[in-house]
């Protein structure tokens, strides 16, 4: 049957589990799977320009020994035209035999979804959700503690607004014992939803602090995200507050031998540069994962369509 | 006060008291041609003020407006001067082309002809969210 992925919540505990395993079985054994795709066909439409996250659907596609199609850009494509997503989605399922999607409109994915007819990955849907980077997250986690229970996780940064932080606490949030360490200044908390929907509801604990240094020596994972200036109402509070979120190896001296730092990718200047070097940084390693976790999600649609 | 009982219609009964006009413009009731009478702050039973809408004609109500802007609302249609049928409106699950989503972000603001579903994702706090972008109503 068909079936796309929208939100990370639209796959189970168990799918989780099972897609970590066949990428690790992947990087393990690439020849084993560098046939599996041949003669089906990718095709990548980007409504707006993410070089990274296409190629990483581009490698991992031609890693299965399968091809790409995909639009040139957004400007001269049918989009500018003024045809919908509905439409687009219905004519590219005449080509490829899977669709990768970045929308600038949230819920772009699921209109997709619902009128093509080969299975849609969201690759990005605005604001909302970005399932392929938690895979990418999860992966990273498994592979540097090889578990999930157990492990105190901080978030730092954006929390209000970061996508990817919304969907890491959804999914950490299905393992036993996991517990948050919410990293962030007073503007951009974690909005109360997630708490009470996500956290709250089931019994996950957590604490809310603004000092990372504080926070660090608890940590087995830290999650480091951007803060923008845009999020913020005036320019002296961004300057006030930018430098706390900035991640020196002064700021690492209390934390933990084994912490993974990990972090979605581009940075700007949030990690300094003088990190990259610490064997704690994971954050490379995790843009790996995700070409990884893209071929196993890959390989699971296409077999679920009946299409491999 | 008095209104003539309906023979053949609609009364929706036991409206939250001032949400009468509210229900009467969401339900486009404005547009009917028959008498429509709203009855504001009238004595219920159990001693406690509720509005009334009474509707001279047999029409086909949108149930789930009236289960979003007020749950617990009773709709009785009428035949030949009796209830025929007696139903209390709880929430819906899903509302389809009730609201529009107000995130200006949302593929709904952009996309032609998509319908505006909202998904009810917590009856306690009366919380319904965009199926697309899931901000909530
Ligand atoms: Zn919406």
């Amino acid at each position: 049957m068909k079936r796309s992925l929208i939100d990370i919540v639209d796959l189970s505990t168990q799918e989780l589990d099972e897609l970590i395993a066949c990428a690790k079985d992947i990087m393990a054994h690439p020849e084993k799977y560098s046939e599996i795709c041949h003669g089906k066909k990718l095709a990548t439409l980007f409504f707006e320009p993410s070089t990274r996250t296409r190629m990483s659907f581009e490698a991992a596609m031609y890693e299965l020994g399968g091809n790409v199609i995909s639009m040139s850009s957004a400007a001269s494509s049918s989009a500018a035209k003024g045809e919908s997503v509905a439409d687009t989605a219905r004519v590219i399922s005449c080509y490829a035999d899977i669709i990768a999607m970045r929308h600038p409109k949230e819920g772009a994915a699921l209109v997709a979804a619902n009128n093509a007819s080969v299975p849609v990955i969201n690759a990005g849907d605005g604001g909302h959700c970005h399932p392929t980077q938690t895979l990418a997250d999860l992966l990273t986690i498994d592979i540097q503690k090889g578990r999930f229970s157990g492990l105190t996780v901080g978030l730092c940064g954006d929390l209000k607004f970061g996508r990817t932080v919304h969907s890491l606490i959804n999914a950490l949030s299905r393992y036993e014992d996991v517990r948050f360490v919410l990293i962030s200044p007073e503007e951009l908390r974690l909005p109360d939803y997630v708490k009470t929907d996500v956290l709250e509801a089931r019994g996950i604990a957590y604490e809310e602090t603004a000092d990372l240094e504080g926070a660090m020596p608890s940590l087995d994972i830290l999650y480091m995200t951007r803060v923008q200036k845009e999020r913020f109402f005036n320019e002296e509070d961004y300057l006030r507050l930018k430098d706390s979120y900035i991640l020196t190896p002064a700021k690492l001296a209390g934390a933990k031998k084994d912490l993974a730092i990990l972090h979605p990718l581009p940075r700007v200047n949030e990690i300094s540069v003088a990190v990259d070097d610490d064997p704690r940084a994971c954050y490379f390693k995790q843009v790996l994962c995700g070409k990884f976790m893209r071929e196993a999600l890959i390989i699971k649609l296409l077999k679920e369509a009946g299409t491999i | 006060m008095n209104i003539e009982p309906i023979v053949n219609g609609v009364v929706i009964d036991h409206i939250t008291a001032g949400q009468g006009m509210r229900l009467y413009e969401l339900l486009g009731l404005d547009k009917l041609d028959c008498s429509v009478a709203v009855i504001k702050n009238a004595m219920g039973k159990r001693g406690l003020r509720k509005d009334i809408i009474k509707i001279d004609q047999e029409i086909d109500l949108d149930l789930d407006v009236i289960g979003y802007a007020d749950p617990g609302v009773t709709v009785n249609f009428i035949k030949d001067g009796k209830v025929a049928e007696k139903r209390t409106i709880d929430m819906p699950e899903k509302l389809v082309d009730v609201i529009k989503c107000r995130n200006p972000r949302c593929i709904t603001g952009t996309e032609q002809e998509l319908r505006h579903i909202f998904i009810l994702t917590d009856r306690k706090n009366k919380v319904y969210r965009c199926m697309y972008c899931e901000t909530q109503a």
